[in-house]
């Protein structure tokens, strides 16, 4: 088998956005003091004048692109989850969510793949706060394919994005060339019968690794991949949890309030189904490799497999 | 407009203040009342806006920051013709636009509000905005003396003096009083004025409550160039209304009947004296 191309979704967020440069002279890109980490460096690098450093400050700059908005321009805000949705919440809440302006929150290096630098930085929450707040779109892209066409969806979405990259690279998965993207639909990645595996970002990988393993031992699994998590395809859910009965969640995120809340919230409204969450277990992450991470908190497709099996 | 016809619209706002606040039965009259004046000034002289179109392009921008002051820019902008005065009093009720605090849905509010601290970083924002595009409309924000101990003032200060946003006006209404206590007690600011210098900002220092002493500052303001200007205004909290001034207890409540009674008194006599200094 040939080896599967990588990329981190970061890279296609920095390379998107300055491909969007071109097309929207009003788009402006702000960041923390950190572009060369969250790519937006490379946005800088082809429109200087357009690119605002707005040093270590994220509260401030969340106001700067709530202001930037209002007298015009398309902002897209970078710094680290951590920081982007931790730190500066109150600020997304009331600057931005509150007035429902036209900005868009490029946050990476999110969940336990920040890797070594260990839990002060590894953000499982953030899916948590930004989906609470109303009005925002809230996107977990799976690899390369979808995250490009996440940030095109942003910036002709008129209201508030947040959108959620990592710092690892990530199989490409969605080459193909019926692969479709719309904010609010989610995708069938692979068809079964016996279990749902719902999951997003980095996890689809591990989901479509573990259905694999589940295959050679007779259980088919069907597995969904869900990019935006708010507002979420609750329609695909639902479909899908009809005919299996069983629905596991995967994701580099708390099991609390993230995408297999989201499910639980969705199901438990439509279909009461089973539901089985994986992800960060209400405990803080470590450090470590990003790989050594997701086998530890069995995220990686071994981790899933296993969990899946025990379950059913 | 000359002095005496502000004095009179700034008396009229702060009936608007008075009438709304006690109709809501909460809210924040005595930094509504401080900055009546500045909102006045600004709303009928100083900035290039039109209430037939509140959302004209190149207008002037206004970014209360210190959004629990909202009665007295929603009294100026209905006395400004943005919407009917007879709407004050709907205040803080329900189904009302006018909110506790700021919001983007009212005829001439610039940016929601309330959260202290927050308002200036918008201000910046769109004083960037206006240089990035080379346009020449001006950015105005107003801050509490208290609001200033919030550390996104500074984050907000620091950019604005590096970017050298001379289109940007800050402007601290410096009463003195914040909710528990006087502002030198509870955590000082002070001084406000050196501190806004250290961050690379043109200061002046200026009375409130003095319409000559304000038109010179915000020419100043207008005329320097190369740095942000920030304007530190000594106010008298509760302004205008006897036994509001300059007691911190009135910064969030209402008057009772008898106390609005006394309150309308004041107001109605400072305008009678204005009347007839006009007719002298």
């Amino acid at each position: 088998m040939a080896e599967v191309k990588k990329i981190a979704t970061r890279e296609s967020y920095g390379a998107t956005l300055k491909e969007l440069g071109a097309e929207y002279p009003n788009l402006v890109v702000l960041d923390a003091d950190l572009a060369a980490s969250t790519k937006t460096g490379v946005f800088q690098k082809a429109y200087p004048d357009r690119h605002i450093d707005c040093g270590i400050a994220e509260a401030n700059m969340m106001g700067i692109a709530a202001g930037l908005s209002l007298v015009g321009k398309i902002p897209f805000v970078s710094s680290f989850a951590m920081f982007a949705a931790g730190r500066a919440f109150e600020q997304v809440r009331n600057s931005i969510g509150y007035p429902h302006l036209n900005v868009k929150i490029g946050a990476t290096h999110a969940g336990i793949t920040v890797g070594e630098d260990g839990a002060s930085h590894q953000c499982n929450e953030d899916i948590a706060l930004m989906r609470s707040i109303p009005g925002m779109v809230v996107m977990c892209p799976a690899d390369d394919v979808e995250a490009r066409a996440a940030v095109r969806a942003a910036v002709e979405h008129n209201g508030p994005v947040y959108m959620r990259f990592g710092r690892a690279a990530v199989p490409v998965i969605n080459d193909k060339p019926d692969y479709k993207f719309e904010i609010g639909k989610g995708n069938i990645v692979r068809e079964g019968n016996d279990v749902t595996i719902v999951a997003t970002g980095i996890c689809v990988d591990s989901a479509l690794g573990a259905a694999e393993k589940l295959a050679a031992d007779g259980i088919s699994a069907e597995v969904v991949s869900i990019c935006t998590i708010k507002p979420l395809d609750d329609d695909l859910i639902v479909q899908s949890a009809k005919k299996t009965g069983k629905v596991v969640t995967v994701e580099e995120h708390s099991v609390i309030g993230g995408l297999g809340a989201a499910v639980c919230e969705c199901l438990s409204a439509n279909l009461p189904t089973p539901v089985k969450r994986l992800g960060m277990q209400d405990v803080f992450g470590e450090s470590g490799s990003a790989s050594d991470l997701m086998k530890k908190y069995g995220l990686d497709a071994e981790g899933v497999y296993k969990s899946v099996k025990e379950w059913l | 407009m000359n002095n005496l016809e502000l004095q009179k619209r700034a008396n009229d706002v702060r009936i608007g203040i008075v009438k709304a606040v006690h109709s809501a039965k909460a809210g924040h009259p005595g930094g509504s009342l401080s900055a009546a004046d500045v909102f006045t000034y600004l709303y009928f002289e100083e900035m290039n806006i039109d209430p037939q179109n509140p959302d004209m392009e190149d207008r002037d921008r206004f970014v209360l920051s210190k959004g629990h002051t909202a009665p007295g820019l929603y009294a100026t902008l209905a006395h400004r013709g943005f919407f009917p005065v007879e709407d004050l009093t709907t205040l803080r009720k329900l189904g009302s636009y006018l909110q506790g605090h700021p919001t983007i849905q009212v005829p001439g509010v610039d940016m929601a509000s309330g959260s202290l601290g927050q308002g200036i970083s918008a201000a910046v924002g769109m004083a960037l905005g206006a240089k990035m595009d080379g346009k020449d409309f001006r950015v105005y924000t107003l801050l509490g003396d208290g609001e200033i101990q919030e550390g996104q003032v500074w984050e907000a200060a620091m950019f604005a003096g590096h970017r050298k946003l001379d289109n940007l006006c800050v402007i601290v209404d410096n009463n003195g009083l914040q909710i528990d206590g006087a502002v030198a007690d509870v955590c000082s600011p002070y001084p406000i004025d050196e501190k806004f210098k250290a961050f690379n900002f043109h200061t002046i220092n200026v009375d409130a409550h003095d319409f000559d002493a304000l038109r010179a500052a915000f020419a100043e303001a207008k005329n320097t160039k190369g740095m942000p200007t920030c304007i530190v205004m000594h106010s008298v909290k509760g302004k205008g209304v006897s036994f509001m001034e300059g007691v911190a207890d009135w910064h969030g409540k209402a008057p009772n009947d008898d106390e609005f009674a006394v309150a309308m008194a004041d107001l109605e006599k400072i305008g009678a004296e204005l009347e007839k200094a006009g007719e002298a």
